[in-house]
Protein backbone atom coordinates (compact mmCIF):
# COMPACT_ATOMS: atom_id res chain seq x y z
CA UNK A 1 0.00 0.00 0.00
CA UNK A 2 1.09 3.48 -0.66
CA UNK A 3 1.18 5.99 1.79
CA UNK A 4 -0.04 9.84 0.84
CA UNK A 5 3.54 11.00 -0.36
CA UNK A 6 3.64 7.99 -2.04
CA UNK A 7 0.71 8.66 -3.90
CA UNK A 8 1.96 12.07 -4.75
CA UNK A 9 5.03 10.79 -5.66
CA UNK A 10 3.38 8.27 -8.41
CA UNK A 11 1.41 10.78 -9.86
CA UNK A 12 4.39 13.27 -10.34
CA UNK A 13 5.02 10.66 -12.69
CA UNK A 14 2.66 12.51 -15.10
CA UNK A 15 3.34 15.78 -14.68
CA UNK A 16 5.38 16.81 -18.62
CA UNK A 17 7.53 19.41 -19.61
CA UNK A 18 5.98 23.20 -20.04
CA UNK A 19 2.42 21.82 -18.12
CA UNK A 20 0.56 24.64 -15.88
CA UNK A 21 -1.27 22.97 -13.15
CA UNK A 22 -3.56 23.39 -10.52
CA UNK A 23 -3.28 21.73 -7.45
CA UNK A 24 -5.89 21.02 -5.08
CA UNK A 25 -5.65 20.87 -1.28
CA UNK A 26 -4.04 17.63 0.41
CA UNK A 27 -2.27 15.06 -1.09
CA UNK A 28 -2.41 16.84 -4.72
CA UNK A 29 -0.36 19.54 -2.70
CA UNK A 30 2.19 17.23 -2.22
CA UNK A 31 2.88 16.55 -5.73
CA UNK A 32 4.81 19.27 -5.85
CA UNK A 33 7.49 18.10 -3.66
CA UNK A 34 7.99 15.28 -6.30
CA UNK A 35 8.18 16.68 -9.37
CA UNK A 36 11.69 16.48 -11.02
CA UNK A 37 14.25 19.04 -11.13
CA UNK A 38 14.43 19.08 -15.20
CA UNK A 39 10.96 19.68 -15.59
CA UNK A 40 9.94 23.52 -15.97
CA UNK A 41 6.14 23.47 -14.99
CA UNK A 42 4.21 26.67 -13.68
CA UNK A 43 1.81 25.48 -10.54
CA UNK A 44 -1.78 27.77 -10.67
CA UNK A 45 -3.14 29.00 -7.08
CA UNK A 46 -7.09 29.64 -7.99
CA UNK A 47 -6.97 32.74 -5.48
CA UNK A 48 -4.90 34.70 -8.43
CA UNK A 49 -1.07 33.53 -8.92
CA UNK A 50 0.84 31.46 -11.73
CA UNK A 51 3.99 30.35 -9.85
CA UNK A 52 3.71 28.89 -7.07
CA UNK A 53 6.97 28.75 -4.81
CA UNK A 54 7.92 27.02 -2.00
CA UNK A 55 7.16 28.04 1.94
CA UNK A 56 8.68 30.36 3.04
CA UNK A 57 11.93 31.35 5.56
CA UNK A 58 9.85 32.69 8.40
CA UNK A 59 11.57 36.25 7.60
CA UNK A 60 9.98 36.30 4.04
CA UNK A 61 6.06 35.31 5.35
CA UNK A 62 3.65 37.57 4.02
CA UNK A 63 0.22 38.00 4.54
CA UNK A 64 -1.11 38.62 1.38
CA UNK A 65 0.74 36.09 -0.86
CA UNK A 66 -0.89 32.75 0.10
CA UNK A 67 -2.11 30.15 -2.02
CA UNK A 68 -5.79 28.47 -2.22
CA UNK A 69 -5.72 26.67 0.76
CA UNK A 70 -4.42 29.94 2.53
CA UNK A 71 -1.08 28.81 3.15
CA UNK A 72 1.37 31.24 3.09
CA UNK A 73 4.29 31.14 -0.25
CA UNK A 74 6.44 32.34 -2.28
CA UNK A 75 6.40 33.08 -6.17
CA UNK A 76 8.98 31.45 -8.32
CA UNK A 77 10.75 33.69 -11.27
CA UNK A 78 8.26 34.96 -13.89
CA UNK A 79 5.18 35.02 -11.48
CA UNK A 80 1.79 36.70 -12.57
CA UNK A 81 -0.79 37.71 -9.88
CA UNK A 82 -4.42 38.28 -11.15
CA UNK A 83 -7.71 38.61 -9.85
CA UNK A 84 -10.48 35.80 -9.84
CA UNK A 85 -12.37 36.48 -12.45
CA UNK A 86 -8.82 36.11 -14.64
CA UNK A 87 -7.74 33.51 -12.68
CA UNK A 88 -11.28 30.84 -13.36
CA UNK A 89 -11.18 32.35 -16.93
CA UNK A 90 -7.85 30.40 -17.84
CA UNK A 91 -9.38 27.36 -16.06
CA UNK A 92 -12.56 27.49 -17.61
CA UNK A 93 -11.27 28.47 -21.19
CA UNK A 94 -8.95 25.54 -20.82
CA UNK A 95 -5.13 27.54 -20.35
CA UNK A 96 -4.91 25.04 -17.15
CA UNK A 97 -3.36 21.90 -18.67
CA UNK A 98 -3.50 19.26 -15.56
CA UNK A 99 -5.93 19.64 -12.81
CA UNK A 100 -4.59 17.30 -9.35
CA UNK A 101 -7.15 17.11 -6.86
CA UNK A 102 -8.58 14.90 -4.13
CA UNK A 103 -11.68 12.91 -4.17
CA UNK A 104 -14.08 11.05 -1.56
CA UNK A 105 -15.70 9.07 -4.59
CA UNK A 106 -15.09 8.32 -8.16
CA UNK A 107 -17.41 6.16 -10.57
CA UNK A 108 -16.59 4.27 -13.27
CA UNK A 109 -18.01 6.89 -15.87
CA UNK A 110 -15.74 9.27 -14.20
CA UNK A 111 -17.76 11.35 -11.82
CA UNK A 112 -16.64 12.44 -8.73
CA UNK A 113 -18.08 13.29 -5.61
CA UNK A 114 -15.61 15.37 -3.28
CA UNK A 115 -17.72 18.25 -1.52
CA UNK A 116 -20.45 17.39 0.62
CA UNK A 117 -21.55 14.93 3.00
CA UNK A 118 -24.68 14.66 3.97
CA UNK A 119 -25.96 15.18 7.14
CA UNK A 120 -22.39 16.80 7.93
CA UNK A 121 -21.63 20.81 8.03
CA UNK A 122 -21.16 21.73 4.42
CA UNK A 123 -17.90 23.78 3.77
CA UNK A 124 -18.74 24.99 0.47
CA UNK A 125 -17.06 23.76 -2.76
CA UNK A 126 -14.72 25.97 -3.42
CA UNK A 127 -13.32 26.16 -7.04
CA UNK A 128 -13.25 22.16 -7.37
CA UNK A 129 -16.65 22.67 -9.67
CA UNK A 130 -14.97 25.10 -12.14
CA UNK A 131 -11.83 23.21 -12.20
CA UNK A 132 -13.27 19.65 -12.72
CA UNK A 133 -16.05 20.74 -15.65
CA UNK A 134 -13.55 22.64 -17.69
CA UNK A 135 -9.72 20.49 -17.22
CA UNK A 136 -9.23 18.51 -19.86
CA UNK A 137 -6.98 16.48 -18.09
CA UNK A 138 -8.41 15.50 -13.87
CA UNK A 139 -6.16 12.97 -11.89
CA UNK A 140 -7.22 12.39 -8.85
CA UNK A 141 -5.52 11.54 -5.42
CA UNK A 142 -7.82 9.04 -3.31
CA UNK A 143 -7.85 6.07 -0.86
CA UNK A 144 -9.06 3.11 -2.24
CA UNK A 145 -11.40 2.40 0.35
CA UNK A 146 -13.33 4.00 3.36
CA UNK A 147 -12.28 3.46 6.54
CA UNK A 148 -14.91 1.39 7.52
CA UNK A 149 -13.40 -0.86 4.11
CA UNK A 150 -15.97 0.81 1.89
CA UNK A 151 -14.75 1.35 -2.16
CA UNK A 152 -14.84 4.73 -3.17
CA UNK A 153 -14.53 3.39 -6.58
CA UNK A 154 -18.22 2.78 -8.13
CA UNK A 155 -20.86 2.08 -10.38
CA UNK A 156 -22.21 5.50 -8.83
CA UNK A 157 -21.32 8.07 -6.62
CA UNK A 158 -23.08 7.74 -3.66
CA UNK A 159 -22.27 11.50 -2.47
CA UNK A 160 -23.63 15.08 -4.02
CA UNK A 161 -21.80 15.35 -7.21
CA UNK A 162 -18.85 17.69 -7.80
CA UNK A 163 -18.69 16.88 -11.68
CA UNK A 164 -19.43 14.22 -14.29
CA UNK A 165 -17.80 12.35 -16.92
CA UNK A 166 -14.16 14.39 -15.88
CA UNK A 167 -12.01 11.93 -14.27
CA UNK A 168 -9.65 10.39 -16.55
CA UNK A 169 -7.01 8.61 -14.05
CA UNK A 170 -7.04 8.24 -10.62
CA UNK A 171 -4.14 7.04 -8.30
CA UNK A 172 -5.19 5.30 -5.08
CA UNK A 173 -3.06 3.82 -1.68
CA UNK A 174 -3.69 0.63 -4.09
CA UNK A 175 -3.18 1.18 -7.49
CA UNK A 176 -3.29 3.44 -10.99
CA UNK A 177 -6.39 3.20 -12.64
CA UNK A 178 -7.71 4.84 -15.98
CA UNK A 179 -10.90 5.38 -16.41
CA UNK A 180 -12.03 4.75 -20.13
CA UNK A 181 -14.11 6.72 -21.93
CA UNK A 182 -16.54 4.10 -22.33
CA UNK A 183 -16.82 3.37 -18.75
CA UNK A 184 -14.96 1.34 -16.54
CA UNK A 185 -11.70 1.54 -14.15
CA UNK A 186 -9.12 0.11 -16.41
CA UNK A 187 -6.04 -1.57 -14.32
CA UNK A 188 -2.61 -0.13 -14.97
CA UNK A 189 -0.68 -0.54 -11.85
CA UNK A 190 -0.32 -2.78 -8.16
CA UNK A 191 0.76 -0.92 -5.43
CA UNK A 192 3.74 -3.04 -4.21
CA UNK A 193 2.86 -5.77 -2.63
CA UNK A 194 -1.00 -5.76 -3.25
CA UNK A 195 -2.48 -8.14 -5.55
CA UNK A 196 -4.74 -7.66 -8.52
CA UNK A 197 -7.17 -9.91 -6.48
CA UNK A 198 -7.20 -7.51 -3.77
CA UNK A 199 -7.90 -4.31 -5.95
CA UNK A 200 -10.90 -6.30 -7.74
CA UNK A 201 -12.36 -6.81 -4.14
CA UNK A 202 -11.88 -3.55 -3.18
CA UNK A 203 -13.13 -2.22 -6.54
CA UNK A 204 -17.15 -1.87 -6.62
CA UNK A 205 -17.16 -0.28 -10.17
CA UNK A 206 -16.64 -2.20 -13.24
CA UNK A 207 -12.45 -3.22 -13.26
CA UNK A 208 -10.82 -4.10 -16.57
CA UNK A 209 -7.77 -6.06 -16.42
CA UNK A 210 -5.76 -7.08 -19.15
CA UNK A 211 -2.62 -8.96 -19.31
CA UNK A 212 0.09 -8.42 -16.64
CA UNK A 213 -0.07 -5.74 -13.97
CA UNK A 214 3.01 -4.15 -13.59
CA UNK A 215 4.05 -3.35 -9.96
CA UNK A 216 4.81 0.32 -9.49
CA UNK A 217 8.34 0.87 -8.96
CA UNK A 218 10.06 4.14 -6.72
CA UNK A 219 13.61 5.40 -7.84
CA UNK A 220 14.90 6.56 -4.14
CA UNK B 1 -9.82 64.79 -10.98
CA UNK B 2 -12.72 64.37 -8.78
CA UNK B 3 -11.56 63.61 -5.15
CA UNK B 4 -13.34 60.84 -3.34
CA UNK B 5 -11.23 61.28 -0.37
CA UNK B 6 -13.89 60.79 2.94
CA UNK B 7 -11.88 60.95 6.70
CA UNK B 8 -12.18 57.64 7.83
CA UNK B 9 -14.36 54.27 7.66
CA UNK B 10 -16.91 55.54 10.01
CA UNK B 11 -17.80 58.67 7.44
CA UNK B 12 -17.37 55.71 4.26
CA UNK B 13 -19.89 53.50 5.57
CA UNK B 14 -22.37 56.15 7.08
CA UNK B 15 -25.23 55.46 4.81
CA UNK B 16 -25.17 51.60 4.71
CA UNK B 17 -28.66 50.42 5.78
CA UNK B 18 -30.42 47.71 6.93
CA UNK B 19 -31.45 44.39 4.41
CA UNK B 20 -28.90 46.16 2.21
CA UNK B 21 -26.69 43.51 -0.21
CA UNK B 22 -22.96 43.90 0.34
CA UNK B 23 -20.42 42.91 -1.06
CA UNK B 24 -16.86 41.87 0.64
CA UNK B 25 -13.23 41.61 -1.46
CA UNK B 26 -10.61 39.15 0.31
CA UNK B 27 -10.07 35.43 -0.44
CA UNK B 28 -9.71 33.78 2.96
CA UNK B 29 -8.21 36.84 5.18
CA UNK B 30 -6.49 37.68 2.69
CA UNK B 31 -7.45 41.49 1.57
CA UNK B 32 -10.20 41.83 3.40
CA UNK B 33 -11.65 45.38 3.86
CA UNK B 34 -10.93 45.01 7.61
CA UNK B 35 -11.23 48.95 8.63
CA UNK B 36 -14.79 49.07 6.77
CA UNK B 37 -16.13 45.52 8.64
CA UNK B 38 -14.78 47.37 12.45
CA UNK B 39 -16.88 50.54 11.29
CA UNK B 40 -20.47 48.72 10.23
CA UNK B 41 -20.19 46.92 13.30
CA UNK B 42 -20.44 49.64 15.23
CA UNK B 43 -23.75 50.32 13.46
CA UNK B 44 -26.87 48.92 14.39
CA UNK B 45 -27.62 47.05 11.28
CA UNK B 46 -29.42 43.90 10.78
CA UNK B 47 -30.89 41.57 7.64
CA UNK B 48 -27.48 42.33 5.69
CA UNK B 49 -27.06 39.79 2.52
CA UNK B 50 -23.11 39.52 2.66
CA UNK B 51 -21.32 38.38 -1.04
CA UNK B 52 -18.12 37.40 -0.03
CA UNK B 53 -16.22 34.56 -1.25
CA UNK B 54 -15.60 32.90 2.97
CA UNK B 55 -17.16 34.19 5.61
CA UNK B 56 -14.36 35.24 7.52
CA UNK B 57 -13.49 33.09 11.25
CA UNK B 58 -15.05 33.15 14.45
CA UNK B 59 -13.40 36.18 16.05
CA UNK B 60 -12.27 37.98 12.53
CA UNK B 61 -13.65 39.23 9.50
CA UNK B 62 -17.21 39.12 8.30
CA UNK B 63 -17.18 36.20 11.16
CA UNK B 64 -17.60 39.45 13.67
CA UNK B 65 -20.68 40.73 11.61
CA UNK B 66 -22.19 37.19 11.76
CA UNK B 67 -21.36 37.22 15.96
CA UNK B 68 -23.45 40.05 16.24
CA UNK B 69 -26.31 38.70 14.14
CA UNK B 70 -26.37 41.38 11.70
CA UNK B 71 -26.50 38.88 8.62
CA UNK B 72 -29.65 37.22 6.77
CA UNK B 73 -27.69 35.41 4.12
CA UNK B 74 -24.39 34.26 3.05
CA UNK B 75 -23.64 34.36 -0.78
CA UNK B 76 -20.15 32.25 -0.86
CA UNK B 77 -18.41 29.23 -2.48
CA UNK B 78 -16.56 28.60 0.77
CA UNK B 79 -17.50 28.48 4.83
CA UNK B 80 -15.58 26.52 6.42
CA UNK B 81 -13.23 26.92 9.79
CA UNK B 82 -16.17 29.12 11.37
CA UNK B 83 -18.07 27.71 14.20
CA UNK B 84 -20.63 30.50 14.79
CA UNK B 85 -21.42 30.44 11.20
CA UNK B 86 -22.12 26.44 11.81
CA UNK B 87 -24.21 26.77 14.40
CA UNK B 88 -26.34 29.63 12.94
CA UNK B 89 -27.04 27.93 9.68
CA UNK B 90 -28.31 24.68 11.74
CA UNK B 91 -30.33 26.54 13.48
CA UNK B 92 -31.84 28.08 10.44
CA UNK B 93 -31.02 31.95 11.66
CA UNK B 94 -28.68 32.25 8.58
CA UNK B 95 -29.61 31.28 4.85
CA UNK B 96 -26.57 30.59 2.88
CA UNK B 97 -25.90 30.34 -0.66
CA UNK B 98 -22.88 28.20 -1.79
CA UNK B 99 -21.59 29.02 -5.49
CA UNK B 100 -18.49 27.88 -6.99
CA UNK B 101 -16.23 29.89 -6.58
CA UNK B 102 -15.36 30.76 -10.55
CA UNK B 103 -19.17 31.16 -11.15
CA UNK B 104 -19.15 33.56 -7.81
CA UNK B 105 -16.25 35.78 -9.69
CA UNK B 106 -18.12 35.64 -12.76
CA UNK B 107 -21.04 36.43 -11.85
CA UNK B 108 -19.75 39.75 -9.82
CA UNK B 109 -17.85 40.71 -12.88
CA UNK B 110 -20.76 40.44 -14.92
CA UNK B 111 -22.40 42.69 -12.47
CA UNK B 112 -19.97 45.47 -12.79
CA UNK B 113 -20.05 44.84 -16.92
CA UNK B 114 -23.31 44.80 -17.93
CA UNK B 115 -23.98 41.30 -18.51
CA UNK B 116 -27.35 39.98 -17.26
CA UNK B 117 -26.13 35.76 -17.54
CA UNK B 118 -23.73 33.43 -19.26
CA UNK B 119 -23.22 29.93 -19.63
CA UNK B 120 -20.85 27.92 -17.43
CA UNK B 121 -20.13 24.57 -17.81
CA UNK B 122 -19.50 24.47 -13.33
CA UNK B 123 -21.48 22.48 -11.26
CA UNK B 124 -23.86 20.74 -14.72
CA UNK B 125 -25.13 17.36 -13.31
CA UNK B 126 -24.65 18.49 -9.69
CA UNK B 127 -27.14 20.32 -7.11
CA UNK B 128 -26.04 23.86 -8.27
CA UNK B 129 -27.47 22.71 -11.39
CA UNK B 130 -31.22 22.52 -9.84
CA UNK B 131 -33.88 25.30 -11.54
CA UNK B 132 -31.48 26.56 -14.05
CA UNK B 133 -31.58 26.35 -17.66
CA UNK B 134 -28.93 24.18 -19.36
CA UNK B 135 -27.94 24.44 -22.75
CA UNK B 136 -25.76 22.46 -25.17
CA UNK B 137 -23.02 24.38 -27.51
CA UNK B 138 -20.55 22.33 -29.29
CA UNK B 139 -21.57 19.34 -27.93
CA UNK B 140 -20.45 20.07 -23.96
CA UNK B 141 -23.68 21.01 -21.24
CA UNK B 142 -23.83 24.89 -19.53
CA UNK B 143 -26.01 26.22 -16.99
CA UNK B 144 -27.10 29.60 -17.10
CA UNK B 145 -25.86 32.04 -14.83
CA UNK B 146 -27.03 35.47 -13.38
CA UNK B 147 -24.96 38.50 -12.39
CA UNK B 148 -24.71 39.77 -9.00
CA UNK B 149 -24.75 43.49 -7.98
CA UNK B 150 -24.32 45.24 -4.55
CA UNK B 151 -25.90 48.30 -2.58
CA UNK B 152 -22.62 48.55 -1.47
CA UNK B 153 -18.94 46.87 -2.17
CA UNK B 154 -16.23 47.32 0.18
CA UNK B 155 -12.52 46.54 -1.58
CA UNK B 156 -9.52 46.75 0.15
CA UNK B 157 -6.03 47.85 -1.84
CA UNK B 158 -2.87 48.15 -1.11
CA UNK B 159 -1.92 51.67 -2.83
CA UNK B 160 -4.96 53.97 -4.00
CA UNK B 161 -5.27 57.91 -5.16
CA UNK B 162 -7.69 60.52 -3.82
CA UNK B 163 -9.03 59.77 -7.62
CA UNK B 164 -10.00 56.41 -6.65
CA UNK B 165 -7.46 54.66 -8.52
CA UNK B 166 -6.13 51.05 -6.51
CA UNK B 167 -3.43 49.03 -7.49
CA UNK B 168 -3.50 45.50 -5.27
CA UNK B 169 -0.53 43.50 -3.92
CA UNK B 170 -0.27 39.46 -3.98
CA UNK B 171 -2.87 37.69 -4.15
CA UNK B 172 -4.62 39.50 -2.15
CA UNK B 173 -6.03 41.16 -5.45
CA UNK B 174 -8.17 38.08 -5.28
CA UNK B 175 -12.30 39.30 -5.66
CA UNK B 176 -11.66 43.34 -4.97
CA UNK B 177 -11.60 43.91 -8.43
CA UNK B 178 -14.92 42.57 -9.83
CA UNK B 179 -16.42 43.81 -6.71
CA UNK B 180 -15.03 47.49 -7.18
CA UNK B 181 -17.22 47.44 -10.29
CA UNK B 182 -20.20 45.51 -9.23
CA UNK B 183 -20.91 48.08 -6.28
CA UNK B 184 -23.68 50.63 -6.71
CA UNK B 185 -21.72 52.63 -3.96
CA UNK B 186 -17.60 51.54 -3.54
CA UNK B 187 -15.69 51.80 -0.63
CA UNK B 188 -12.12 51.23 -1.06
CA UNK B 189 -10.00 51.14 2.14
CA UNK B 190 -6.06 52.05 1.00
CA UNK B 191 -3.06 50.81 3.06
CA UNK B 192 -0.99 54.08 1.55
CA UNK B 193 -3.65 56.90 0.16
CA UNK B 194 -1.49 59.32 -2.51
CA UNK B 195 -2.63 62.38 -4.10
CA UNK B 196 -3.92 62.05 -7.80
CA UNK B 197 -0.70 61.56 -9.91
CA UNK B 198 1.29 59.80 -7.55
CA UNK B 199 0.42 56.21 -9.24
CA UNK B 200 1.50 55.22 -12.46
CA UNK B 201 -1.41 54.82 -14.46
CA UNK B 202 0.30 52.31 -16.07
CA UNK B 203 0.07 50.37 -13.37
CA UNK B 204 -3.37 50.90 -11.87
CA UNK B 205 -5.24 47.59 -11.60
CA UNK B 206 -9.24 48.85 -10.52
CA UNK B 207 -9.65 52.76 -12.39
CA UNK B 208 -11.10 55.10 -9.93
CA UNK B 209 -14.56 55.29 -11.92
CA UNK B 210 -15.73 52.42 -10.21
CA UNK B 211 -14.86 53.80 -6.77
CA UNK B 212 -17.10 56.18 -4.87
CA UNK B 213 -15.64 56.63 -1.70
CA UNK B 214 -11.29 55.91 -1.05
CA UNK B 215 -9.95 56.47 2.87
CA UNK B 216 -6.71 55.76 4.51
CA UNK B 217 -7.41 52.59 6.34
CA UNK B 218 -5.59 51.94 9.43
CA UNK B 219 -3.63 49.51 11.58
CA UNK B 220 -4.21 46.69 9.56
CA UNK B 221 -4.17 43.68 11.61
CA UNK B 222 -4.06 40.99 7.90
CA UNK B 223 -4.18 38.13 10.02
CA UNK B 224 -2.80 34.89 8.55
CA UNK B 225 -5.23 31.31 8.59
CA UNK B 226 -2.27 28.95 7.54
CA UNK B 227 1.34 29.99 8.44
CA UNK B 228 2.94 27.91 6.85
CA UNK B 229 7.02 27.41 6.76
CA UNK B 230 10.05 26.20 5.95
CA UNK B 231 13.21 25.88 7.48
Amino acid sequence: MLNKDQIAQRIAKEVKNGQYINLGIGIPTLVANYIPDNLEVVLQSENGLLGIGPFPTEDKVDPDLINAGKQTITMTKGSALFSSAESFAMIRGGHVQLTILGAMEVSENGDIANWKIPGKMVKGMGGAMDLVASADNIIVAMQHCSKDGQSKLLKECSLPITGIRCVKKIVTDLAVLDVLPEGGFKLLERAPGVSVEEIQSKTEGKLVVEGEIPEMTFEV
Amino acid sequence: MINKTVANAEEAVKDVFSNAVLMFGGFGLSGIPENSIKALLKKDLKGLTCISNNAGVDDFGIGLMLQKRMVKKMISSYVGENAEFERQLLSGELEVELIPQGTLAERVRAGGAGIPAFFTPAGVGTEVAEGKEIREFDGKLYLLERWLKADFAFVKAWKGDTAGNLIFKGTARNFNPMMAAAGKITIAEVEELLPAGELNPNEIHTPGIYVQRIFQGKDYEKRIEQRTVRK
